[in-house]
């Protein structure tokens, strides 16, 4: 193939180019702005007694001498020198903390190791882009990719990113679990932690005493994912096997608990099931006895959970129950099996992986959830929010967070591990080209009232706790049902003045919302792009350890969120990566967290596109870039669009993470709303949570509006032209 | 095209960049502030309008705030810690978290005041005072209001009387140290231990036990009288109680983070705080504590130290570093540990 533009030896050159700038021209330690010039590059604090950045610099000129001999990409000594530059490089951030250096002969080697280093700046971070970028132009021109250096690169660039932003914030974690902070081995106290009867007694099952916080964490989750399956496939059955009218209806309401801010549904459950709740007082009265609190810990928790999680099961059990070829349940009846028979022995079985896909779904979700059982736990502790408290709390001990955060994490990993074992074994697949003829068998009666009696509760349920988030937020106090209109709460959130100033404003929640807005803003159009590369990369190129690659990248998904918080707390509140309370520090969460779900929809959108159109246009000379822009990603346009909504939202919503990374400056909408619901402000939690969903809704149109639709063809516009060129059907 | 790609791979890796490092050093003040939040957010507010200085303000209870500024103690990220109960504002400037400054305006401060920065060698200062006790909802608490502290142990209040933690709260701590200084160490761990049965839930936040009696969610909130205070004059149906055995009380304290990011806001901060205009701001917000400048109006409702059988609250002893871990410590291996 014609490939001379790729081997040219200019990106290799450039690369360097910009590694030698980042050593000389800008500043290396951060607090300096890029302007602030070559005074604070690592060559001048080498030259100031800074001696450990030397040997990377010795690299870089070596390299430079090599770079002006011929076919230098080839040569393998350049290859070991890049490699042994991105490990000095590494090194050097390493070798010296905040406080001194890491290691004795690091200090005798270099007096001023004692002052310290603070975190990677302008030029640090841009060394480190240059080395990525030289090393995947050098593996491919040894032929990695089959040479093509922009897949080389993204690949090379995803890999350092996940190995900074997920894998090493776990490592991280892991150290903090078994290391002091002064740096010794603390085995005795990791086990210590470990085993302690706080974490797994099971006093409440024997009936005696209370339960440790991973046995409570487990009963949650398992009866909490057995109802959230056991709704969502009353709700499945409902709208695929009946002729219940609202369908559309019931689709719209079990999609409003993704746009909804968390704590707000708890608050609505306190409002309605709390001891002054309006459910509790009306029963109490009909039956003469005390309210009480019964909603406070696992009970609330579950109704809480059980709300949230159930359209997340309830579409899952909707496309297995799709997916069921109708045939098999004709040729039961055809047979004379009675509904009830037919359900039970044909429809039944082949729904069985649905089910086991949607409980340990909804077991997962239930163990990272953070927003409700702080609400309503009561004395009900589970870990998410032992390991806020544990850091977060007064009693600072990184230790025990991260201890409890890899059991969490441990857990986690063991439901995802039983979730693609039990989906990997058996077939079964109803669904071929052959026939999907058919109706599919309506469900027996006796199920169908069945399915009534526990949807129906549900819909008002979920109406209830709506009508209150719409309405708590403009009455004077909902809690006391002082049900007074006014605007009060709003006003205190978003007020502003037309000053001599300007536009000032003085609401307290406008910090939060604007930096949610950037934030989000920032994070969805990244996540998308990371995600949708990454797809195309899994799908389209062929190189060296692609299982890995895409194992690697489905990892940070499966990590809850409370332990990536700890995790970036513990690996990122020093240097060389010292970027906690900053805004990066939120937007690079929300795009590795939420990328694989941008990477999902990019491969299922690339496996219905055929190959021989990206195929075409490389014959003609495209590049991989070229071709991903102007062929792949217009062919995809749904999936960006899924990718970007579903980034944008989480982002909006998200809270298990992020309570961690925000801080005075940097302050997010879900963590104010959640300092407002501890201060009992309910009014006003709710009050923001409202606008913060019609916010949400509107830059959801938005987006719609920008991205479009994929507009396949141009049968509609040939055809108005006129019957000349009829489209062959 | 290679070039393009080389330099969209720099505008990306710089726009990340550019949002770590972009700490523009300006008329900014970082505020951990641990009253009221309605409270705070007014000061931050009348503080901006003064000033100019723009306020980032954070509330959290001051157990957690204390927490937070001995985390960051490597790179400070806080410039002023206002509010919250003394001790844990005197354990910060034992540990030297906090930094020296002897205001001006501290000839106008009440003794109470002056001894709180006198204890802590100017690291601290009193900014207002406030009596230990509880509150109860007079819907829920018909007949036979509770009046003494041995009234909380009644089973007629099992499952609904709240405090706050006191690892997480000051207030929660303060009625710690009080049962102590009241009671002796053991008596008051067997005191706590016995109402622990009629203790629904220990809540983070000091003053929420209040605010969920306020709704009817529990019937008895131990709090700071002023907290009640306030819940009554919003209109709840909440009964402020000055305990019969006597109680202890809060000094209210404000510090200056060592090592903020900016110092000389903090100070401007700091002196503008002792003010009476700014510490009329409370009264204004619902917040009935009395305030520490001699010239500053003390507000009607406020519950008047005068009024309450006050114990001799050793503030130096209580709010000691090794004092304060070893009762919290006692308390969760005691009290924290028992099944509910």
């Amino acid at each position: 193939m014609a490939r001379s533009s790729l081997t040219s030896d200019q990106a290799g050159a450039a690369w360097l180019g910009l590694l030698a700038l980042s050593l000389v021209a800008f500043p290396w330690y951060k607090g300096a702005g890029l302007l602030a010039g070559p005074s604070a590059s690592a060559l001048v604090e080498a030259m100031t007694g800074r001696g450990w950045f030397w040997p990377l610099i010795a690299i870089t000129i070596a390299m430079g001498g090599a770079a002006l001999t011929r076919r230098w990409q080839q040569s393998s000594l350049v290859l070991g020198l890049a490699i042994a530059g991105l490990l000095l490089f590494l090194w050097q951030g390493f070798a010296v903390g905040l406080r001194g250096p890491s290691a004795d002969w690091v200090g005798s080697l270099f007096a001023r190791a004692a002052d310290g280093q603070s975190g990677l700046g302008w030029g640090g971070f841009l060394a480190g882009i240059a080395l990525i970028g030289l090393l995947s132009d050098l593996a491919a021109a040894r032929g990695f990719c089959r040479g093509e250096r922009f897949a080389a690169f993204c690949i090379t660039a995803i890999v350092a990113l996940l190995t900074v932003f997920v894998f090493f914030p776990i490592l991280s974690l892991g150290l903090a679990a078994f290391i002091d902070p002064d740096g010794s081995l603390a085995l005795a106290v990791f086990w210590e932690r470990l085993s302690a009867s706080e974490l797994w007694g099971i006093g409440c099952l024997i009936g005696s005493g209370r339960c440790g916080v991973v046995v409570n964490t487990v009963i949650l989750g398992v009866l909490s994912a057995t109802l959230a399956t056991a709704l969502g496939l009353a709700l499945a059955l409902l709208v695929s096997r009946t002729d219940f009218r609202m369908k559309r209806a019931l689709r719209a309401i079990s999609i409003l608990p993704i746009i909804t801010p968390p704590f707000v549904v708890g608050v609505a459950i306190i409002l309605l099931f709390g001891r002054t709740g309006l459910v509790t007082g009306g029963v109490a009265d009909l039956m003469g006895v005390r309210p009480s609190r019964w909603v406070y810990g696992l009970p609330g928790i579950l109704i809480a959970q059980v709300l949230a999680f159930a359209p997340v099961t309830f579409l899952v059990l909707l496309s297995t129950l799709e997916a069921i070829n109708p045939t098999l349940e004709e040729a039961a009846r055809t047979l004379g099996a009675k509904a009830t028979t037919t359900f039970r022995t044909v429809t039944w079985p082949l729904l069985r992986p649905g089910l086991a896909a949607a409980f340990l779904l909804a077991f997962i979700e239930s163990l990272a959830d953070f927003g409700n059982p702080i609400v309503l736990g009561g004395g009900y502790e589970v870990l998410s929010v032992k390991i806020f408290f544990a850091v977060v709390g007064a009693r600072y001990d990184l230790g025990n967070a991260a201890t409890l955060a890899m059991i969490l994490l441990a857990l986690t990993l063991i439901a995802f591990w039983l979730q693609m074992r039990w989906m990997g074994n058996k077939s079964y697949v109803t669904v071929t080209g052959k026939s999907d003829a058919g109706l599919a068998a309506p469900l027996p009666p006796i199920l169908k009232v069945a399915v009534l009696a526990v949807v129906l509760p549900w819909v008002v349920f979920t109406l209830g706790v709506y009508i209150i988030i719409a309405a708590g937020g403009f009455v004077t106090d909902i809690g006391r049902w002082d049900l007074t209109p006014t605007l009060g709460h709003l006003v205190t959130a978003f007020r502003f003045e037309f000053a001599e100033t300007g536009l000032e404003l003085y609401g307290s929640a406008w910090d939060s919302m604007i930096t949610t807005l950037w934030v989000a803003g920032i994070a969805a159009p990244l996540t998308t792009l990371v995600g949708i590369l990454t797809a195309w990369l899994v799908a389209r190129q062929d190189f060296t350890g692609r299982r890995a690659f895409e194992f690697g990248t489905m990892l940070s998904f499966a990590i809850p969120g409370t332990v990536v918080g700890v995790s970036y707390v513990a690996a990122f509140n020093v240097p060389p990566v010292d970027i906690t309370g900053t805004a990066a520090i939120l937007i690079i969460c929300f795009v590795f967290r939420n990328m694989p779900v941008g990477m999902r929809a990019g491969l299922a959108a690339l496996a219905q596109i055929d190959k021989s159109m990206e195929e075409a246009s490389q014959t003609m000379g495209a590049g991989g870039a070229t071709t991903l822009r102007r062929v792949v990603l217009p062919l995809i346009r749904p999936a960006v669009f899924t990718a970007l909504v579903y980034s944008f939202v989480t982002a909006m919503t998200a809270v298990s993470a992020v309570i961690f990374l925000v801080s005075a400056r940097h302050n997010m909408a879900t963590a104010y709303i959640m300092g407002r619901v501890e201060a009992g402000e309910y009014a006003l939690a709710i009050a923001y949570s409202a606008v913060l969903m019609i916010v949400m809704i509107l830059c959801v149109v938005v987006i719609q509006l920008l991205v479009g639709t994929r507009k396949l063809g141009r049968r509609q516009e040939l055809q108005g032209r006129g019957p000349a060129t009829e489209p062959a059907e | 095209m290679k070039t393009k790609l080389v330099s969209a791979a720099i505008i990306a890796a710089a726009g990340v960049t550019a949002a770590g490092s972009a700490a523009a050093q300006s008329d900014e003040l970082v505020l951990y502030c641990s009253v009221q939040e309605e409270w705070c957010r007014a000061m931050s507010e009348a503080f901006q309008r003064e000033t100019g200085i723009n306020v980032l303000m954070t509330r959290r209870s001051s157990g957690e705030t204390y927490a937070q500024i001995a985390a960051e103690s490597e790179q400070p990220r806080g410039d002023v810690w206002w509010g919250g109960t003394g001790d844990p504002h005197l354990q910060a400037a034992q540990e030297g978290l906090t930094e020296e400054y002897q205001s001006e305006m501290l000839e106008q401060m009440q003794d109470w005041s002056v001894r709180q920065a006198e204890t802590s060698g100017y690291r601290t200062v009193g900014i207002y005072a406030g009596g230990l006790g509880f509150g109860y909802n007079s819907d829920l608490v018909t007949e036979n209001p509770p009046a003494c502290w041995a009234d909380l142990l009644d089973e007629r209040f099992a499952d609904d009387v709240q405090v706050a933690n006191p690892n997480s709260s000051g207030t929660s701590y303060t009625m710690l140290a009080t049962m102590v200084q009241l009671m002796g160490e053991d008596e008051a761990f067997d005191y706590l231990a016995q109402l622990h049965n009629n203790i629904s839930q220990y809540t983070q936040s000091g003053s929420a036990p209040i605010r969920a009696a306020a709704t009817g969610e529990t019937a008895i909130g131990i709090v700071f009288m002023h907290d009640a205070v306030a819940q009554t004059v919003q209109g709840a149906p909440i009964v402020a109680v000055a305990p019969c055995e006597g109680t202890g009380y809060e000094v209210g304290s404000m510090s200056i983070i060592a090592g903020g990011p900016n110092p000389d806001a903090a100070r401007t901060f700091y002196d503008w705080a002792l003010t009476p205009e700014a510490q009329e701001i409370g009264a204004a917000n619902n917040s009935f504590q009395i305030p520490s400048n001699v010239n500053s109006e003390t507000p009607e409702a406020a519950p008047r130290l005068e009024d309450i059988t006050l114990i001799d609250y050793d503030f130096a002893l209580y709010g000691s570093s090794e004092e304060r871990t070893r009762l919290l410590e006692r308390w969760d291996a005691d009290i924290g540990s028992l099944p509910q």
